[in-house]
């Protein structure tokens, strides 16, 4: 017996829920924006500069010792985490008043207190001229990602389809940032590849179903677009479940067995894949109802009074 | 879309087993592999894929070679020279001295402009010089001599940072300019950073200089003839304060660069440094140590003093350099003496240093969590689509096997981020085939035949896949154009499993499909 997602036949009214949709998701995005805006995101050393280190100790870790040891410092604001197993610490230090120079003499204050009795498994610094380039950088690809994406969609379908798409794909970007946000985990290069991956999944999503769309438009010309929409949609359905369980499956083996250091980005990813479907349903498609799509029939007939129109005027 | 020519099937069968054959020496232990490198012949892939220091552990480094300062120490050599000319040539002016990247000046009386700009040509033909109304006159470098400035200081720094690193022994450094002005550095296998670091960080510019004995000095302002500067002594005390301050005559006896070389050594059971003067070096040192005897010589190092010994009899091949080192700071000074200083202090940028046991972490994580992920996968796709899951699981394997294949083909480098991407593919790429499955249960149910019904499916799913994946695949390009460093590492590896599970998807499982199809002709299909 095969297990079976989505039973043949079925067939749910999406577009009749768009209206709650279009809410939900106007308040989701004013929500992102205004958390983001207020509480602000959790920048990490990749982007503000700054100092971590990542330690491994004997025994368990005293972490409220090694807080008031390293917060005697005067090196600002420290703070201490374990880091997936309790003899495993993670150290972040602001960047330090200066230079370059004195973001490394605060590492060396820092291992000259943690002494050689512990493990170094990770020293990473970033300094304020990279940290600007890789805000710019990180900020540049999505962006320019987002342009290429909407060119690519606008020569293969018509241009109301590209616009659609893309604000499906802006709706999802901006509520992983808002997301990111609210629940203040940190925001790094890692994060920005998972913005970027989550888009690539989002319009994946979106064109599969706008292909479908296009399709039944030429098969079915007499129905309506609300009909034509939905059909495509529950069409559909099985493959977006099917490949949204397989890699949602992936992505939580990455989040509980690899590492530490992945996790947020495979947190982050779950997250994409879950608003990526949602906006590919409720968002991409039911906005076509919104940008006067021109149906392939209508098209023809206004060309040819086009046509006609410059004939006479000739 | 259901006809394969000969040549189509041996084509689609050629690359998948050479990716497996060229996949193959990864699985196997780099020991083994290299021995096969001797011993197989010589057409057989023994590439492995290139671990990424997050993985096999060492240190990246950016830095930024200063070379403002040449330009100044350039600035400062013509201001130098100017005064003794001007003062020669009997010529008035005020405000002589250099101002960021330009030195200055004010002529008092404008019949001068004309003369003082040809000195200027005179002393420095490389330099710009413009006059102002009122007589300030400004001397800068112009484009051209700026970039040969900096490119010089840059190939410079890169063979003297390269020397100091061969200096640790380690194993493929990787020592490569990247922009302007910026120095890449990577070395694998280091789990100490500090020393590393250390030993960057110094120019190690070396002098030998006579103490200025006329004048007793105290602090770093006190007035000194003019051939003198003060310098102040490297040992500090408790404040962080220098504790002594000396005058030293400006001109060097011999520098850093007459050094054939260096060694850590030692005397009476202190640590010392013991060093060699090439021919000239050991003529110019010898005659003035021999007139000089009793008095004091000054070793500056990088503007400080590190020694300033008695001079008890002429010294000329070879010394030492007492400077109460420890062992390893001594070792450390032979090494930076040995490799010559650098035209520019370095600047570190950026560091990220992963440790050893880390990096074997990672990796174990990564294969489990590849593993559990591949597990789950092809357990779902055999429980929805039966027979056809396990065909597109056979060629998601091979997906496996390809991307691996690229990445030692490419000799791209694996990095952390790279195996979520290999995990994330895992589970993208079967996406293709469940479009194409998804066809066919539809077409099934439109009542086609099991044949037409593949057929359509096929070639319907085609431009869906085509269309999805290049928008995907976009995005991955623009990742790896942006990105920094590891994020590139998985750009790389999610751009080459796109495509990848685009070959698998319509060329791999259509082929397994549709050579069953033949052979077994059904009149009913489940998918």
């Amino acid at each position: 017996m095969r297990l079976q997602l989505v039973k043949p036949g079925t067939n749910i009214n999406f577009l009749s829920a768009r209206k709650i949709a279009f809410v939900f998701s106007a308040l989701l995005l004013a929500g992102s924006i205004a958390v983001t805006a207020v509480v602000g995101l959790n920048f990490g050393i990749d982007f503000r500069g700054g100092i971590l280190l990542e330690i491994q100790t004997e025994g368990p870790a005293d972490i409220s010792t090694l807080r008031d040891d390293l917060n005697g410092l005067g090196l600002g604001e420290v703070s201490l985490q374990e880091f997936g197993a309790p003899n495993d610490v993670l150290i972040r230090i602001q960047r330090q008043e200066g230079e370059e120079a004195e973001q490394m003499a605060a590492i060396e204050i820092v291992r000259g207190v943690l002494g050689d009795g512990v493990e170094y498994r990770r020293t990473e610094f970033v300094g304020p001229t990279v940290g600007a380039e890789l805000i710019e950088a990180g900020a540049t690809a999505v962006i320019l990602a987002m342009a290429a994406i909407l060119v690519y969609i606008w020569f293969r379908f018509e241009w109301q389809f590209g616009v659609c798409a893309v604000a499906a794909l802006l709706h999802d970007i901006i509520s992983t940032i808002g997301l990111f946000a609210l629940i203040q985990h940190e925001f790094n290069l890692a994060t920005v590849a998972a913005l970027l991956t989550i888009a690539g999944y989002s319009i994946n999503d979106t064109v599969v179903v706008f292909d479908r769309v296009r399709e039944n438009l030429r098969r079915y010309r007499k129905a309506g677009m609300i009909e034509i929409l939905n059909r495509s949609l529950n069409e559909t359905l099985s493959r977006t479940i099917m490949t949204s369980v397989t890699t949602l499956l992936a992505l939580l083996a990455l989040y509980f067995f690899g590492g530490e250091i992945i996790r947020d980005f495979a947190f982050a990813m779950m997250w994409g894949i879950v608003i990526g479907t949602y906006s590919s349903i409720f968002i991409a498609v039911p906005l076509l109802l919104q940008v006067n799509l021109r149906r392939p029939d209508e098209k023809k007939v206004e060309e040819s009074a086009e046509a006609k129109f410059a004939n006479r005027g000739s | 879309m259901l006809h394969f020519p000969r040549w189509k099937k041996i084509l689609v069968v050629a690359i998948c087993a050479l990716g497996i054959l060229y996949a193959f020496p990864n699985a196997i232990d780099r020991s083994t592999v290299d021995e096969w490198a001797v011993t197989m012949p010589s057409w057989l892939p023994v590439q492995q894929l290139n671990l990424g220091l997050d993985l096999r552990g060492g240190s990246h480094l950016l830095l930024r070679v200063e070379y403002e300062q040449i330009v100044a120490d350039r600035l400062e050599a013509i201001v130098g020279g100017l005064r003794t000319e001007l003062r020669r040539a009997d010529v008035g002016y005020t405000g002589l001295g250099v101002v960021g990247s330009a030195a200055t000046l004010t002529v008092r009386d404008d019949a001068d402009e004309s003369r003082v700009t040809t000195l200027i040509e005179e002393l420095d033909p490389n330099v710009n010089v413009d006059v102002g109304d009122d007589g300030a006159v400004t001397i800068t470098f112009d484009e051209v001599e700026l970039t040969q400035i900096r490119d010089n200081a840059i190939v410079q720094s890169i063979e003297i940072v390269r020397r100091r690193i061969d200096e640790l022994g380690t194993t493929e450094p990787i020592i490569q300019r990247q922009g302007l002005d910026r120095i890449l550095v990577q070395v694998p296998g280091i789990d100490d950073s500090s020393a590393l670091i250390s030993l960057l960080g110094q120019t190690a510019r070396l002098s030998f200089h006579l103490l200025d004995e006329t004048v007793t000095v105290s602090g770093p302002n006190d007035p000194v003839p003019a051939g003198s500067r003060v310098y102040p002594d490297n040992d500090v005390d408790a404040n962080g304060n220098p504790i002594a301050y000396y005058a030293v005559e400006r001109r060097p006896i011999v520098s850093g660069e007459s050094l054939t070389d260096a060694r850590p050594s030692f005397q009476d059971g202190a640590p010392i440094v013991s060093f060699r003067f090439d021919s000239v070096g050991a003529r110019r040192f010898g005659e003035t140590t021999g007139n000089n005897v009793g008095r004091r010589l000054a070793i500056l190092l990088d503007e400080e003093i590190i020694s300033a010994p008695v001079i008890r009899a002429r010294i000329a091949e070879s010394g030492i350099i007492e400077g109460g080192f420890t062992v390893e700071t001594a070792n450390e000074l032979a090494i930076l003496l040995r490799a010559g200083a650098l035209p520019a202090e370095l600047t570190v940028l950026e560091e990220r240093t992963v440790g050893p046991g880390l990096g074997q972490d990672s990796i174990d994580a990564g294969m489990s969590a590849a593993l559990i992920g591949l597990a789950l996968v092809i357990f779902f796709m055999i429980a929805v689509y039966g027979w056809f899951g396990l065909a597109a699981v056979v060629a998601l394997l091979i997906n496996l096997a390809l991307i691996m294949a690229a990445l030692s083909l490419l000799q791209a480098t694996l990095t952390l981020p790279g195996i979520a991407g290999i995990v994330l593919t895992v589970g993208m790429a079967v996406d293709a085939n469940v479009l194409i499955f998804e066809r066919i249960r539809e077409e099934i149910r439109n009542g086609r035949t099991p044949m037409s019904a593949i057929d359509a499916g096929y070639s319907r799913a085609f431009t869906t896949i085509i269309d999805s994946n290049l928008t995907t695949l976009i995005a991955a390009i623009l990742l790896f154009a942006m990105g920094a460093g590891p994020v590139r590492g998985f750009a790389v590896t999610l751009s080459i499993g796109i495509l990848a599970s685009m070959f698998t998807a319509i060329m791999v499982t259509r082929l397994m499909i549709v050579t069953w199809l033949m052979r077994a002709r059904p009149k009913t299909l489940t998918v």
